[in-house]
């Protein structure tokens, strides 16, 4: 502590000199040599199809033929001019470019498609569908790191997301069955992650016990409880029980014809669009407003807040309940919109790839937003390339999540900075 | 504003922190709490803010009782609080830290730090703090996040100002600085507390002297009393401020340091191509500033660190690449900054505590097992010896006082024959008396013969011991000067001025003393 509180005034003098990061360069090779051996040399004889618009489209784009021998050599061509790049950079000792990075992501990803396309028995997929159904697939993640990032900006950590979400699915299921309203089961939701969150609260908050303990527990007993519902209560009638009504999508006319955005932004079903509010309102509310600075303030330093008659618990708690009603509400998305039935442990760890997503987005909304989507494609990805029939085995495109996933969080976050006082309980001395 | 605390208690379940305190402080005056470290100063003011309740005692403002439910009323009354460790969150700007608890919004809750950001140019112009009120605080130099504290009390109107150990962290030249703002708002009609255990800087400034030991006050002085006066009352027995120390009789120089660089894991050089020697029976001090590059010179030393450039030799032994272990094996001596953290495990006993060093080596073990009977008798011994205050050589190590705890490293880093023997903030947030016989055991070590290298941000501490002292600022060495060297010029030198240029300021200017007169 009394060392941390005076080091920044080196920073500013000090030249950045001397420790090299290879981790860069030496990616990027590998990246490129993968690409040498699978994209050119072992490129399949035929033109990959991407479809942007589908048959029914009131505007229609032309379909892009890719051979992909060509777009292989291309693209392996391009990889290696990077990774170069970034040698060279590396060995000056200077940076490299953010775009570098991205650029190299966006050839890899094309050389990737064509590639996976191109072997595959039909060479052709639609490109609207992938990624309207990347965003679909990415809902229940995007709530879950927004839960994410409500409780560890204000400094609680939440590994309980998991169990938010499934209790979430759970409750919408029930509620919605025996009310017969979606809406209502939207609502309970909320709730029922609501009350997770104030049992993570309570634990790690006012009985100081240990945040990823709780969290982990929480996990396992709503999986425990729900599966035992569901198991005796729910299987008993399930036309009483378990039958909720389902969310319909809801078009905006015109806007939705838009192609590829439209259906993403336009055609969502009511969860689709509390998403989008969700994080644009997370977002501005942490930067903006009076209430995020205050949140952030606790999450980073919450002694400091409590000197400026802040709070903190008080705080803290507000956030970790808040925190779970979005988590909730992600967990209504499993049984009011993508399937109408609950089933044991549906969330299939969603709540986790939720929180790499946080970590990987560096605690920001739009930044979860962003990798929740990612993670989302990845998952797409696999499930339209089994339809089109690839010759690569399904065994590692149900992989793909999970290596991104880990590719992601692992060496690619670069230095993000966690919260500060991050799973660290608030206590007066 | 008036300030009055009556028969303020504090109790901690059986510790008395602070016992029936009564305290006034008038406004326009400074007002200064002199004590060791563990007096109750802190503990005291924690009560006056707000953060702690008090378990007797009222406070009054202008004769009215008042009560504090948390800081949030302490400052709506007019009591504002520099603490020592700087209540600013590193990665806010400096508006964002002003506002924050007492923020303006627009509609919606939205920010609006417009009226924030008047303020702080107002009052950064009028005592001339030349704050950038959309600076990052995690870039601003320690002083002036000092005075963005300030700001933010002043902001909330406070009329009473706290400043908590407010010296600790700087130069000699930002403590003027800080003395001269003192002056400007007493002058303004603000009453400042002013809380420290430097007697030179309690003297500079104070209007009223009030003496704290062991929770209670003991007196008031004034403050033309005399050092050695303050002293004695603070630690409530005659203590000897100097140690007329023999003059040292330097041997051969068998510690080389040479062009040392050392990198941060991020690139950054914390050492900065340092080269110096040190000779077998002289002490060379390392001055500076907290945050210089002291730390890592020292880890560098004993192998700690990972991105070390040059050559450091101990009797020709290449010590750059050595294992940690390896660089105590060679006969080097290190008593860590932080004890608690690098120096002792804390929920280890004593016994244990005083062979982590050799815990594997005979006498204290055979093969794979341990000797817990001679680990005891050499503990009881070392205890006696370097006078620990404890009930026995098997409680733990946590329940010492600072002072008992430094006295366990130092008796475990001195209990072998070595060749080096280096000590970071040997003395810090231990009590003066503890101090005098630390610094008596440094010096019996050099003059048995042993090169010591100390590194200390107190200036008091470092012109004691040192034959010689080196100064470091932002890594790089200012310059090796004797030991008798002047403050003023030692001050400058850590403000950034190579020995020379110092040297030739302080000659040039009328002589003032730093740390003294606004």
């Amino acid at each position: 502590m009394s060392a941390a509180t005076v080091q920044p005034q080196q920073e500013t003098v000090a030249d950045h000199v001397g420790v090299k990061n290879w981790k860069a360069p030496v990616g990027f090779a590998i990246g490129a040599l993968v690409s040498l051996l699978m994209f050119a040399i072992g490129s399949p004889d035929q033109t990959a199809i991407f479809r942007i618009s589908a048959d029914d489209d009131r505007f229609r784009l032309q379909d892009v033929h890719l051979p992909a021998p060509t777009v292989g050599w291309v693209v392996t061509i391009v990889l290696a001019a990077i990774a170069v790049y970034a040698f060279l950079q590396v060995r000056k000792g200077s940076h490299i470019s953010r775009w570098a990075g991205i650029a190299f992501a966006l050839f890899f990803v094309t050389g990737f498609l064509t590639w996976v396309v191109g072997s595959a028995n039909t060479p052709s997929i639609s490109l609207a569908g992938l990624v309207a159904g990347s965003v679909t697939l990415a809902v229940p993640l995007i709530f879950g790191s927004m839960s994410g990032v409500l409780c560890e900006r204000s400094g609680v950590v939440n590994i309980a997301i998991e169990g938010q979400l499934l209790s979430g699915a759970f409750a919408a299921a029930v509620a919605g069955s025996i009310s017969g309203s979606a809406f209502v089961g939207l609502l309970a939701a909320a709730v029922a992650g609501m009350l997770v969150s104030v049992v993570l609260a309570a634990f790690s908050i006012q009985y100081l016990v240990n945040q990823i303990i709780v969290g982990v527990v929480l996990n396992v007993l709503v999986s425990g409880v729900t599966g035992f519902l569901a198991s005796t209560l729910l299987s008993r009638d399930p036309e009483l029980w378990n039958n909720p009504p389902r969310l319909p999508d809801i078009s905006i006319p015109l806007l939705s014809d838009i192609p590829i955005i439209g259906p993403i932004l336009f055609k969502q079903s009511v969860v689709g669009y509390l998403m989008y509010f969700a994080v644009i309102a997370i977002y501005v509310g942490l930067y903006y407003t009076k209430w995020g600075l205050r949140v952030r303030a606790v999450g980073e330093h919450p002694q400091a807040a409590d000197t400026v008659g802040i709070n903190v618990n008080r705080m803290r708690f507000w956030n970790v309940v808040a925190g779970g009603g979005v988590a909730g509400l992600g967990g209504a998305f499993f049984t009011l919109v993508a399937v109408s039935s609950f089933t044991p442990d549906m969330t299939a760890g969603q709540g986790y790839i939720a929180l790499a997503a946080l970590i990987f987005g560096r605690w920001n909304p739009i930044g979860a937003f962003f990798a929740a989507l990612l993670f989302g494609f990845a998952t797409n990805l696999q499930y339209v390339l089994s339809i089109v029939g690839t010759s690569v085995p399904s065994q590692f495109l149900a992989m793909l999540p999970y290596l991104v996933t880990i590719l992601a969080v692992a060496g690619l976050v670069g230095k993000s900075r966690a919260p500060a006082a991050g799973g660290v309980p608030y206590v007066k001395e | 504003m008036k300030l009055e605390l009556q028969g303020i208690t504090k109790r901690f379940g059986s510790l008395v922190a602070n016992d029936h305190i009564d305290l006034v402080v008038e406004p326009g005056t400074v007002h200064c709490l002199l004590g060791e470290n563990g007096a109750g100063k802190s503990t005291l003011m924690n009560v006056l803010y707000g953060l702690y309740e008090p378990t007797e005692g009222s406070i009054l403002v202008d004769g009215k009782p008042v009560t504090f439910k948390g800081p949030g009323d302490a400052m709506a009354a007019g009591i504002g609080m520099v603490h020592q460790h700087f209540m600013l969150i590193p990665v806010f700007t400096v508006a964002e830290n002003v506002a924050l608890g007492d923020e303006a919004t627009k509609a919606g809750g939205v920010l609006d730090l417009k009226e924030t950001r008047r303020k702080i140019r107002e009052i950064s112009d009028r005592y001339h703090f030349d704050v950038d009120p959309d600076a990052l605080v995690e870039d601003l130099p320690v002083g002036v996040q000092q005075r963005v504290e300030i700001i933010k009390a002043l902001v909330r109107n406070a009329e009473v100002l706290i400043l908590d150990e407010p010296t600790a962290v700087l130069t000699p030249r930002e403590t003027d600085e800080l003395m001269d703002i003192m002056g400007q708002l007493k002058a303004g009609g603000t009453a400042i507390v002013f809380i420290s255990h430097k007697l030179r800087e309690v003297k500079a400034v104070s209007d009223v002297i009030t003496v704290i030991r062991r929770g209670k006050v003991v007196g008031t002085a004034e403050p033309s009393a005399s050092t050695t006066e303050l002293a004695s009352m603070m630690v409530g027995r005659q203590v000897s401020l100097s140690l007329n120390k023999a003059p040292a009789s330097p041997g051969n120089p068998t510690f080389d340091v040479e062009n040392l660089t050392v990198l941060s894991s991020t690139g950054q050089k914390t050492v900065d191509d340092v080269s110096f020697t040190i000779s077998e029976g002289e002490i060379l001090a390392v001055a500076g500033v907290q945050g210089n590059g002291q730390t890592e010179l020292t880890e560098a030393i004993l192998g700690l660190q990972h991105h070390v450039r040059g050559s450091i030799k101990l009797n020709g032994t290449e010590l750059v690449g050595k294992s940690v272990r390896d660089v105590i094996r060679q006969g080097v001596g290190f008593v860590p900054e932080d004890r608690k953290e690098d120096g002792l495990i804390g929920a280890f006993t004593i016994a244990e505590n005083l062979i982590l060093n050799w815990y594997d080596e005979p006498p204290f073990a055979k093969g794979p097992a341990m000797k817990p009977a001679v680990v005891r008798d050499n503990a009881e011994k070392k205890i006696a010896e370097y006078d620990v205050r404890t009930e026995s050589a098997m409680a733990t190590v946590s329940t010492l006082s600072g002072g008992n705890q430094q006295k366990v490293v130092l008796a475990r880093e001195l209990s072998r024959p070595l060749k080096l023997f280096i000590a970071s903030q040997p003395t810090r947030g231990v009590d003066v008396g503890s101090i005098e016989f630390l610094h008596k055991r440094i010096i019996a070590e050099r003059d048995g013969g042993t090169p010591v290298m100390i590194v200390s941000t107190e200036l008091d501490e470092v012109s004691e011991l040192a034959d010689r002292i080196a100064v470091m600022f932002h890594g790089r060495l200012m310059g090796i000067v004797p030991g008798n060297t002047n403050r003023e010029v030692l001050g400058l030198m850590m403000a950034g001025m190579t020995a020379d240029e110092a040297l030739d300021q302080s000659s040039g200017s009328t002589a003032t003393d730093p740390g003294g007169q606004p």
